[in-house]
């Protein structure tokens, strides 16, 4: 039970900030095809400047102004780059964001140095919010909870609630019609990849403390990411939620399963031991393996269900 | 900013060295070549990069002590991407240009592969032979089934520094949890960590051991949940990087009363992951550590790496690799000669004191170092802090050499002189 409902907790957190991390490159991806390598780099971006200007301004103010300054990154590589290379077709943006990503990398090296910042969580949220059999659950994971929660209502609301999201998901699926109707289509391409990369820098923000600031944390998260968006599917924010959230459970419930194929087969009355050949394959245990199940998903998924979960259309 | 200093100090050590190759005429000996190689560039590259910095600091202070036979030491440093492929160019190129040391610190499987390449080289070209300076490459088969005559390493190995982490293990403890990464070296933690807990501390209980995918967990909240369960009073690991930092950053935020004990805390980002949350609970099993010197006293020492920390904005982790070249510098001085078979057998069996005061030995039988090592633990009130967190690593206890001699099971084969 412990066990249980603090594991539940966690992937939770975890899972939200998967979500947090993955909704802007669902946007993105809907609207332009094209899997932005960069994407996880926004993130890394999104927690250095907040490092940085927490040394000046407190945790608080670089919580707005960060993700702010990501989203007026993202517009200018929308406007300056981006749009140029769209003319070329989906490869060229593709390779055009990877090369993007490996340059963010190495800017971020040289100006913040190859070892991890002290980001560290805000004095004020630094405390344990409740204590679970023993196991403190801190503020922060709170904070972090709240603050996905309210971004997921806030997209969600804004996509369909609103004028300008009606416009959004017009320009996404009809980008000519939407044109013609007068509205200015790659004004809403570059808001909705300045958004997006905002978004990304917002979980930059409240991750990088969370974690640890360093120059390979776009690196590890961005593979991770892209498994949730295809997972969801493609332009579906609530198939993305979804699998954010199941991702998270996934990876966290799988660590504390202590269970192999091995002991799956006992339940049938087939024993394995050191002599049954593929011994080895059938006695890893799940926990082995848990970092590698989100992957063995993708797989599954795009075999079974290319277009995803929720997802509307197929690539 | 920073690009810019750099590009500044540049410029000025090129024209230092302009000046002083104008007021040196022909006369300069040439200098002796030590190939480094290390991952430079990649999601390692602090790792290298670090070690560079301290080696070049430390080259400079053996050069201005006079180098050896009249001349210089010279580091020429090659990216190998963490590859063995690459470490194998490095090692071709090191051997063109006839040098007779070469040096890696990052990782066994490559360290083995450099073995196997310089055990070939060597034998195939008498004149023109080269040294292996292992400055960290610990798996312990390197000086035991796999040992050469070219390889000295300057590290203790897997099986020592499992000792020293069980030995260090206070009596109350008595239920471990041992988490390690899924590949050689992981493995091999688990296995000698797991044999010295039963041979030296039979009370205690191993209530949970695990395999994690190297770099790959983002999360480390669930291990540390089936940790708390498992009723462990302290984690023993061998990971490093981000699979070490995140899992006690994970464990100290949950707050559950746990110790840890690891090899790697110490090093780069460590410290900083920790935080002050940390306090008195991470211990690490260390070759060095800044707080050394003023604890017992040696000035001399304490100045010297104060120059290093003046100079640079990190810490100054790997001043031992000092004695490296220390005994780099004696055996080339001992073999008169810069021939890497004479040099060799000068260096082995060779003993000298470290820069603290402690006892080395290079012995012979496996060209294994043994030296003093320590335990530290995360704590504040220190002399000297890590990575600027206010806390650091005082010495919780000193091992000393001969308490780390370990049989070897090497046969070693020397060559003909």
């Amino acid at each position: 039970m412990e066990v249980f409902v603090v594991s539940l907790l966690n992937g939770l957190v975890y899972g939200m900030l998967l979500f947090m991390l993955a909704s802007g490159l669902t946007l993105i991806f809907s609207m332009m095809g094209v899997l932005n390598f960069a994407h996880a780099s926004a993130y890394m971006i999104g927690a250095y400047f907040a490092y940085t200007l927490s040394l000046y301004v407190g945790f608080w103010v670089a919580l707005i102004v960060a993700p702010i300054l990501c989203g007026l990154l993202g517009a200018a590589i929308e406007m300056w780059g981006l749009r140029r290379v769209h003319k070329n077709g989906h490869i060229a943006e593709l390779l055009f964001t990877f090369g993007l990503a490996l340059i963010i990398e190495k800017v971020v090296q040289m100006t913040w140095g190859l070892i991890a910042v002290p980001y560290r969580i805000p004095s004020g949220l630094d405390f344990p919010l409740f204590d679970l059999w023993g196991t403190q659950f801190p503020a922060y994971r709170a904070f972090m909870l709240l603050i996905s929660a309210l971004m997921f209502l806030s997209i969600w609301l804004g996509l369909t609630r609103t004028r300008i999201g009606l416009v959004i998901q017009a320009a996404l699926t009809h980008p000519d019609m939407a044109g013609a109707l007068g509205h200015n289509v790659p004004r809403v391409f570059t808001m909705v990849f300045a958004a997006g990369t905002a978004l990304a820098g917002l979980a930059g923000v409240i991750g990088g403390n969370y974690r640890v600031t360093e120059p390979g944390m776009a690196f590890s998260m961005g593979p991770i990411v892209f498994v949730v968006v295809v997972f969801g599917g493609l332009g579906s924010l609530t198939g993305c939620f979804i699998a954010s959230i199941l991702m998270g459970l996934i990876q966290t419930f799988a660590v504390v399963l202590d269970y192999s194929l091995a002991d799956l087969l006992e339940v049938f009355g087939f024993v394995v031991t050191k002599a049954t050949p593929g011994s080895e394959f059938l006695m890893v245990t799940l926990p082995r393996i848990a970092a590698l199940l989100p992957f063995i998903l993708l797989v599954l998924i795009l075999v079974l269900r290319p277009r995803g979960l929720l997802g509307t259309r197929d690539t | 900013m920073r690009l810019m200093k750099t590009i500044l100090s540049a410029a000025a050590a090129g024209l230092v060295a302009l000046a002083a190759g104008a007021m040196q005429p022909a006369m300069a000996q040439p200098t002796i070549k030590i190939a480094y190689t290390d991952p430079l560039s990649g999601p390692f590259a602090q790792v290298g990069d670090a070690n560079l910095k301290q080696m070049q600091y430390i080259i400079d202070h053996i050069n201005s002590k006079g180098g050896a036979l009249g001349r210089k030491f010279e580091l020429v440093p090659f990216d190998n991407k963490s590859q063995p492929s690459d470490a194998l160019i490095a090692l071709k190129t090191a051997t063109d240009q006839n040098m007779p040391f070469i040096m890696q610190c990052s990782g066994s499987n490559i360290a083995a592969a450099l073995i196997d390449g310089i055990n070939k080289h060597n034998d195939r070209n008498p004149d023109n032979r080269i040294i292996y300076l292992n400055c960290g490459a610990v798996a312990t088969e390197l000086t035991n089934d796999q040992c050469s005559f070219w390889h000295f390493r300057f590290d203790l190995n897997v099986a020592q520094k499992a000792e020293v982490m069980v030995r260090a293990l206070p009596k109350t403890t008595t239920k471990v949890y041992l988490i390690n990464q899924d590949y050689l070296f992981g493995q091999s933690v688990q296995r000698d960590v797991g044999a010295f807990i039963k041979k030296l501390r039979p009370d205690i209980q191993i209530v949970g051991d695990e395999l994690i995918p190297l770099g790959k967990i983002q999360d480390f909240s669930p291990y540390i949940t089936k940790i708390k369960a498992s009723g462990a009073q302290a984690l023993l690991t061998g990971n490093w990087g981000p699979d070490m930092n995140l899992l006690i950053k994970a464990g100290i935020e949950s707050g559950i009363d746990l110790n840890y004990y690891t090899f790697y805390a110490h090093l780069a980002g460590g410290p900083t992951a920790i935080g002050p949350g940390g306090e008195n609970r991470v211990y690490a099993v260390m070759s060095f550590g800044e707080n050394i010197a003023p604890e017992i006293g040696n000035k001399e020492a304490e100045d010297w790496t104060n120059g290093f920390r003046a100079k640079h904005n990190f810490d100054f982790s790997a001043a031992v690799f000092r004695t490296i070249f220390e005994h780099v510098q004696a055996a080339v001085n001992k073999a008169g000669v810069v021939d890497a078979t004479k040099i060799a057998f000068a260096m082995e069996g060779q003993a000298m004191k470290d820069f603290l005061g402690y006892e080395t030995l290079m012995r012979k039988d496996d060209h294994q170092i043994m030296t003093a090592y320590y335990v530290g633990v995360f704590k504040k009130g220190v002399k000297y802090d890590a990575e600027k967190t206010g806390l650091g690593w005082s010495t919780a206890a000193t091992i000393k050499m001969d308490d780390v001699q370990q049989p070897t099971s090497c046969k070693m084969r020397r060559p003909r002189i």
